[in-house]
C-alpha cells in the first residue's frame, strides 16, 4: 500500500508501541491533536494518554524527563514540535544524553529517540525552516539520522527506537506529504550508521541526505536523458557518526564529488564529509570537491523570492552536476 | 631503613602555577605525622595549609617564608621510614616504553607510493618538463613530494637532456673498475695526470652554470667560402672558422671585462689583456695554448697563430710560455661534430665558450623556410664570478658580431 | 520517653540515630581527608559536603535504600554513603582511578553514579538531574512501581530553567518525586538574597501545585521528618514535594575557591557554631545515646577505614589510556 513519508513515521511509532510496551511518546500536542503535522495521529486513541503524553510547553523538560525515563529503562520518543525549537533542550541532549554512557563508564545508558521536523521550502520563514543538524553533529555519544524517503523513514525510526543510545531523528517537513512509496508489509529496519546508494552512476558522485536526495534523483534522471551524464547518488541517512567507508567508496567511484545540503554551507555536515574525502581520496579525485548548500545567512527568509534564493532545488542541483561533469 | 623524601609545592587549584610560603608551621628537626600541616601557603585562588605526605623528621627547609615557589618545586626535605608507596603512573609508563621500542624497528624500504603523484607534483613536472620516472622520492613509500620537485628545479634539472650531452673539453676520467688481463692498463702520469688534476679541480671547485645561443652564420660561411681557397694559396695555411670566432670573442671580451677575469681566492681579477686559451687535442693529450693579445690581432693573425700552436702541440713542441697567461678559453668542439656540449672551465678563468658545428638548418624568415647555416655557442660560467645577465649580454654581443660578418664589413 | 528525646517520636531507634551519626561523621572525615590530599598536591579537586551532612543523612534515612532512585548533586557525599557507596570507592574517585564506580576516573570527584545502588549518574551543569528524576518518577507511575525518586540540588540551582520545567512537569502529572534543596545560602559567592526574589525557596512549590516545606537543614531529625512525610505522600499517589533545608556551608565552595573574599570572619564563626555534626553529637550525648565508648569506637573505626581507603586508592591503577574510546556507544553485537 502506498504510504507517505509522514505515514511511514506514524506507522513506525505505532508498530513499535505495539511491539514493546516500554515505548511511549511525549511532546507538545502529540496527544489529542495527534501532532501539529499529524505524525502521532491515532496513537492517543490506540495507546491512551499514559503512553502518548501531552507535555507542558517546555523543551528541556521534554528532553530531560525523556532522558530520565530512558535511563530507567523505558523507550521514550520525545517530539520537538519544530527542530528550530530544540535549542532550549540542547543542554539536556548534549551535556546529558550524549555523555551518560561515557561518563558512567558504561554503567548507565540512555536509549531515547528525539524526533524533530526540519527543513524549508514550506513558507516557514526563519524559525520553521532550519536545518540544525550540524549543531549536534560534532557530539560523540549522539546518533543523528535523516531519512530521505518513506522506506527509510520507517526503517530508520524503528532502528532509532530500538537503539541503545540517544538518537536524533530529523524528518523533512516538506517531504511529509510530497514523498510516497509502497512499503513492505513485514517488519524491517534500516540500520543506523549505514549510508545507502540511491542511484548508480559513473560520471559524478552526489553525496547528500534528506529531501535533497529526492531532488538529486530527479536532476540525475534528466541529466541522463538530456545530456548523457551518469550520476551516482549516496544518501548519508545517518549524518552522525558518518559512514566513512561508504563516503570514500562513493567518492572514489567517479572521482568527481558534489556534496549537497540545504543547511548553510560553512560548518555544515558536508564540510565534514569533504574533510573525510580529502583525507582519504587524494589520488582518486578528478576534480575539486564541490559543495552546493544554502547561503551563509542566519536562516531561511519568509518572502517567496528569498526562500527560493535560499533553497536547494532540482534546477540548482542539475546545474551543479553538469558543471562538475564538464570539468 | 631511612629515606630522604622531597616535599614539593602542591598545585592548589585548577589554574594555579605558584604559591607563596607565608608561614612555616614546622622547623628543621621536628617530627611530623602524615597529614600534619607543614606550612601556610597563599596562591592566587586559595590560602591553605599544606600537609605532610609522609611521617618523619623535617631535615631541611629549602623555601623561606615569603618566598614564591613554582608548583612542583622543592620546598623542604624529610627523613622518613622507607616507604612502600608506589607511584600509580607505573602502568602508563610501561605502555609508553613499549611504544618507543616499536618505533625503533627498522622500516623496510617501501616503494609502494613511488608512482602516486599528487596534483601539485604533476603540475610542477609538466611545467618544468620533468620526467617523474627518473626522480627519487623522499616521501613515505618512495613518494615524490612537492618539495622534492622544488628542490630539483632550484638546483638544476638532472634531466635526460643533460645526460645526453658530453663534457667534451676533456676525455672522461674513468672510475676504478675491475679489469681483466685482456684490458690495457695505462698508468696515469705526466700530462694525463695534469689534465686529470685540473679537471677535477675545475669541476669540484667551480659552481658551473651554462647557457647556449644559436647564431646564424650564413653570411660568415659564404664569405669564408668565397676567400678560403685564395687565402690558402696566398698564406699557406687554412683560414678556419675558428679564427673568426676567436677574433669576435676577443672583441666582445674587451667590452665585457667581467668575463675576462680569474678567480683568485678572495679576489676576482679582471684582466686588461685579452689572452685566449684554445683547446688543442692530440691523440691522448689535451693542451690549452694561449693566443696573447687576441683583441689586438687580425683574423689572419689569429688564424696563423692557431695553426702554429696546433702544429707545436701535435709535435710536442709547446713551451710553458705558449701555455701561460690565458684569461678566457674558446673550445672548438665543432671539430668533433658536436652540436651541444657543456665545457669544464679552465681554472682559474671565469668562463669557457664551446663553438659547436655549423649545420645547415631550415629556418623561417619572413614566413618562408630558408636554409641557413646555424651554429650553437655554449658558454660555461663560474657562477661565483658571473651572473646570467652579463653573460647573456656578452653572448648577444658575440652573436651580433658574428651575424654581421660579411665581405663588406670585415677585413681578414 | 524523655522530653528531650525527639528521635523516638519519629519512630527512630537509638541504633538508627547512631547509624545516622556514624554516616554523618564518615562523610565529614572523608571530606577532610580529601582536602588534605588536595593541599598535599595528590588530588586535583575537592568540592565539599561539610556542614550539609545533617540534611543529607536525615533526608537519605527517610528513603527506601532498596527501592528508591536518587539523583544527587555534587555535595551529596552523605546521601550516597547511605545508599551504599564505600569510603574506598569515594577515594578511588578522588584519585581518578580506574576502579572508581561512578565514572572509572572519567569525571571529577563527587559526580556520583551507580546503577546497582540506583544512584543516577550526574554531570557538572547544575539542575540537569531534576528533569531526570521526574523522568524516573514518570516511569514509576507508568509502570505502577512503588519507588520514589529523590533529587537534590543547591539553592542557586533553583533559578535554572530545568528546575521550573521539571517541577511543573512533576506537578502536572502528580509524580512520586521529592526535590530536596540544600539551601546553604550561597551560590559560590552570591548570597541568597541576590539569588531568589521570593521569601523562601519552599514557596515556589505552590506554583507547581505541590507541597512546599522549609526545615532546619542543620538538624538531621527535622530533615528526616520532612522527607519521610514527602515519601509517604509520593507512595500514596499524592504527588511530588519540594523541601527546602536551610543548611550551613562550612568550607569554601571548592578547593579552588577562597571564601575569605566574600565571607566575613563573623559569618564563618557563625557557620561553625551551626555545625550540624557537633549539634547532633551534643543531642545524642544529651539523650545518652552517644557514650564515650561508642564515640571512641566510631572515631577509631572511621580513621582506620579512611587510612586504608586512601592507601588503596593511591596505589590503584589509573585507567589505561587505550580505554579512552570505550563506551561512547553500546558495544556492537559480537564485540
Amino acid at each position: 500500500m502506498q504510504k507517505t513519508y509522514i505515514q511511514a513515521i506514524r506507522d513506525a511509532m505505532y508498530e513499535e508501541m505495539q511491539r514493546d510496551e516500554n515505548v511511549f511518546v511525549l511532546g507538545e500536542d502529540v496527544g489529542r491533536k495527534g501532532g501539529v503535522f499529524r505524525a502521532t495521529e491515532g496513537l492517543y486513541d490506540e495507546f491512551g494518554k499514559e503512553r502518548v503524553i501531552d507535555t507542558p510547553l517546555a523543551e528541556s523538560a521534554i528532553a530531560g524527563v525523556g532522558i530520565g525515563a530512558a535511563m530507567y529503562g523505558l523507550r521514550p520518543i520525545a517530539e520537538m514540535q519544530f527542530a528550530d525549537f530544540i535549542l532550549p533542550a540542547v543542554n539536556q541532549i548534549v551535556s546529558e544524553a550524549a555523555k551518560i554512557r561515557y561518563r558512567s563508564n558504561n554503567d548507565w545508558h540512555c536509549p531515547i529517540t528525539i524526533r524533530a521536523p526540519f527543513g524549508g521550502g514550506i513558507a516557514g520563514a526563519l524559525y520553521h525552516s532550519q536545518s540544525i543538524e550540524a549543531l549536534f553533529a560534532s557530539q560523540p555519544g549522539l546518533k543523528i539520522v535523516i531519512p530521505s524517503d518513506p522506506y527509510d523513514a520507517k526503517g530508520l525510526l524503528k532502528a532509532a527506537i530500538r537503539d541503545e543510545d540517544p538518537v536524533l531523528y530529523f524528518e523533512h517537513k516538506r517531504a511529509y506529504r510530497l514523498l510516497k512509496a509502497d512499503l513492505p508489509e513485514e517488519d524491517y529496519i534500516v540500520p543506523i550508521g549505514k549510508a545507502g546508494v540511491k542511484r548508480e552512476g559513473e560520471d559524478v558522485t552526489v553525496i547528500t541526505y534528506g529531501l535533497c536526495v529526492h531532488f538529486a534523483k530527479q536532476a540525475a534522471e534528466k541529466l541522463a536523458d538530456q545530456e548523457g551524464i551518469s550520476t551516482h547518488i549516496l544518501d548519508l541517512r545517518t549524518i552522525y557518526p558518518l559512514d566513512k567507508d561508504s563516503i570514500i567508496e562513493a567518492a572514489k567511484k567517479t572521482g568527481k564529488v558534489l556534496l549537497i545540503t540545504e543547511d548553510n554551507k560553512e560548518g555544515s555536515v558536508m564540510s565534514e564529509v569533504s574533510a573525510i574525502i580529502a583525507e582519504h581520496c587524494l589520488f582518486d579525485l578528478d576534480a575539486p570537491i564541490q559543495r552546493l548548500a544554502g547561503p551563509d545567512v542566519p536562516a531561511m527568509p519568509y518572502a517567496p523570492t528569498l526562500e527560493k534564493e535560499f533553497i536547494v532545488d532540482e534546477a540548482k542541483i542539475k546545474q551543479a552536476i553538469q558543471d562538475l561533469a564538464e570539468f | 631503613m631511612l629515606a630522604k623524601e622531597a616535599i614539593n609545592m602542591p598545585k592548589l587549584g585548577e589554574s594555579v602555577t605558584e604559591g607563596t610560603i607565608t608561614t612555616w608551621l614546622v622547623k628543621e628537626g621536628d617530627q611530623v605525622n602524615k597529614y600534619d600541616p607543614l606550612a601556610e601557603v597563599m596562591t592566587d585562588k586559595v590560602n591553605a595549609e599544606i600537609p605532610a605526605s609522609f611521617s618523619g623528621v623535617i631535615t631541611e627547609i629549602i623555601a623561606a617564608e615569603g618566598e614564591t615557589v613554582e608548583v612542583d618545586s622543592l620546598i623542604a626535605y624529610m627523613e622518613t621510614e622507607a616507604s612502600d608507596e608506589v607511584e600509580a603512573n607505573d602502568k602508563a609508563d610501561g605502555i609508553s616504553n613499549e611504544k618507543k621500542e616499536e618505533e625503533n624497528v627498522v622500516e623496510e624500504i617501501d616503494q609502494s607510493m613511488k608512482q602516486r603523484y599528487s596534483p601539485a607534483v604533476l603540475r610542477l613536472a609538466q611545467e618544468h618538463h620533468i620526467d617523474l620516472q627518473t626522480i627519487k622520492g623522499t616521501g613515505r613509500g618512495g613518494r615524490i613530494t612537492r618539495k622534492d620537485i622544488n628542490l630539483l628545479i632550484k638546483e638544476g634539472l638532472p634531466s635526460e637532456k643533460k645526460e645526453q650531452e658530453t663534457e667534451t673539453s676533456a676525455p672522461q676520467v674513468s672510475q676504478a673498475v675491475h679489469h681483466s688481463k685482456e684490458d690495457t692498463v695505462i698508468p696515469v702520469s705526466g700530462v694525463r695526470k695534469a689534465i686529470a688534476d685540473n679537471m677535477v679541480r675545475s669541476k669540484t671547485e667551480i659552481p658551473h652554470a651554462w647557457m647556449t645561443v644559436e647564431v646564424d652564420v650564413t653570411d660568415l660561411v659564404s664569405y669564408r667560402n668565397q676567400i678560403k681557397e685564395s687565402f690558402k694559396q696566398r698564406e699557406g695555411y687554412n683560414l678556419t672558422y675558428f679564427a673568426f670566432f676567436v677574433s669576435v670573442v676577443a672583441k666582445a671580451l674587451k667590452e665585457f671585462p667581467q668575463l675576462n677575469s680569474t678567480w683568485q681566492g678572495h679576489q676576482i681579477v679582471q684582466h686588461k689583456d685579452v689572452n685566449i686559451s684554445i683547446a688543442v687535442a692530440s691523440e691522448d693529450q689535451l693542451f690549452v695554448p694561449v693566443i696573447k693579445h687576441a683583441d689586438e690581432k687580425s683574423i689572419k693573425g689569429i688564424a696563423r697563430e692557431i695553426n702554429e700552436l696546433a702544429h707545436k702541440a701535435r709535435n710536442g713542441k709547446l713551451t710553458v710560455s705558449d701555455m701561460e697567461g690565458g684569461t678566457f678559453t674558446v673550445n672548438n668542439t665543432g671539430t668533433f661534430g658536436s652540436v651541444s656540449s657543456m665545457g669544464i672551465i679552465n681554472h682559474p678563468q671565469a668562463a669557457i665558450l664551446q663553438v659547436e658545428s655549423i649545420v645547415k638548418r631550415p629556418v623561417i624568415i619572413n614566413d618562408m623556410f630558408a636554409a641557413r647555416d646555424i651554429v650553437n655557442l655554449s658558454l660555461s660560467l663560474d657562477h661565483r664570478i658571473l651572473d646570467g645577465l652579463v653573460c647573456g649580454r656578452f653572448m648577444q654581443r658575440v652573436k651580433s658580431l658574428l651575424e654581421n660578418i660579411n665581405e663588406n664589413t670585415t677585413n681578414i | 520517653m524523655s522530653e528531650l528525646n525527639r528521635h523516638e517520636k519519629l519512630g527512630l531507634t537509638d541504633e538508627d540515630v547512631i547509624n545516622m551519626y556514624k554516616t554523618m561523621k564518615l562523610a565529614r572525615k572523608i571530606d577532610e581527608r580529601m582536602w588534605l590530599l588536595n593541599r598535599a598536591g595528590k588530588i586535583p579537586f575537592v568540592v565539599s559536603c561539610q556542614g550539609q551532612e545533617g540534611a543529607q543523612i536525615g533526608a537519605a534515612f527517610a528513603l527506601n535504600r532498596e527501592k528508591d532512585y536518587i539523583a544527587p548533586y555534587y555535595r551529596d557525599l552523605g546521601v550516597v554513603l547511605h545508599f551504599g557507596m564505600t569510603t574506598q570507592e569515594i577515594m578511588l574517585s578522588a584519585f581518578a582511578k580506574a576502579e572508581d564506580p561512578s565514572s572509572g576516573g572519567r569525571q571529577m570527584p563527587s559526580h556520583f553514579g551507580s546503577k546497582e545502588r540506583r544512584i543516577i549518574t550526574g554531570s557538572s551543569p547544575v539542575t540537569t538531574q531534576v528533569p531526570h528524576a521526574v523522568g524516573f518518577a514518570l516511569s514509576a507511575k507508568m509502570k505502577g512501581k512503588d519507588f520514589v525518586t529523590f533529587t537534590s540540588l543547591g539553592d542557586g540551582s533553583t533559578n535554572q530553567g530545568d528546575f521550573h520545567e521539571a517541577l511543573n512537569f512533576a506537578g502536572v502529572h502528580q509524580l512520586p518525586v521529592i526535590t530536596f534543596v540544600e539551601n546553604n545560602e550561597l551560590a559560590i559567592s552570591v548570597p541568597i538574597e541576590e539569588q531568589i526574589a521570593s521569601e523562601t525557596i519552599a514557596v515556589r512549590a505552590e506554583s507547581y501545585g505541590m507541597e512546599g516545606v522549609r526545615v532546619d537543614g542543620n538538624d538531621p531529625l527535622a530533615c528526616y521528618e520532612a522527607v519521610k512525610e514527602a515519601h509517604n505522600r509520593a507512595l500514596n499517589g499524592e504527588g511530588p514535594s519540594l523541601i527546602e533545608a536551610v543548611t550551613t556551608r562550612l568550607m569554601a565552595h571548592s578547593s579552588d575557591d577562597n571564601e575569605k573574599q566574600y565571607r566575613t570572619e563573623e559569618e564563618l564563626k557563625h557557620a561553625k557554631e551551626n555545625d550540624c555534626l557537633l549539634l547532633f553529637e551534643s543531642y545524642l550525648k544529651e539523650v545518652s545515646v552517644l557514650t564515650d565508648e561508642i564515640y571512641d569506637e566510631i572515631d577509631s573505626q572511621i580513621k582506620t577505614d579512611i587510612n586504608e581507603a586512601t592507601e588503596y586508592a593511591e596505589k590503584a591503577p589509573y585507567p589505561d589510556p587505550s580505554t579512552i574510546h570505550d563506551y561512547v556507544y553500546a558495544a556492537e553485537e559480537g564485540e
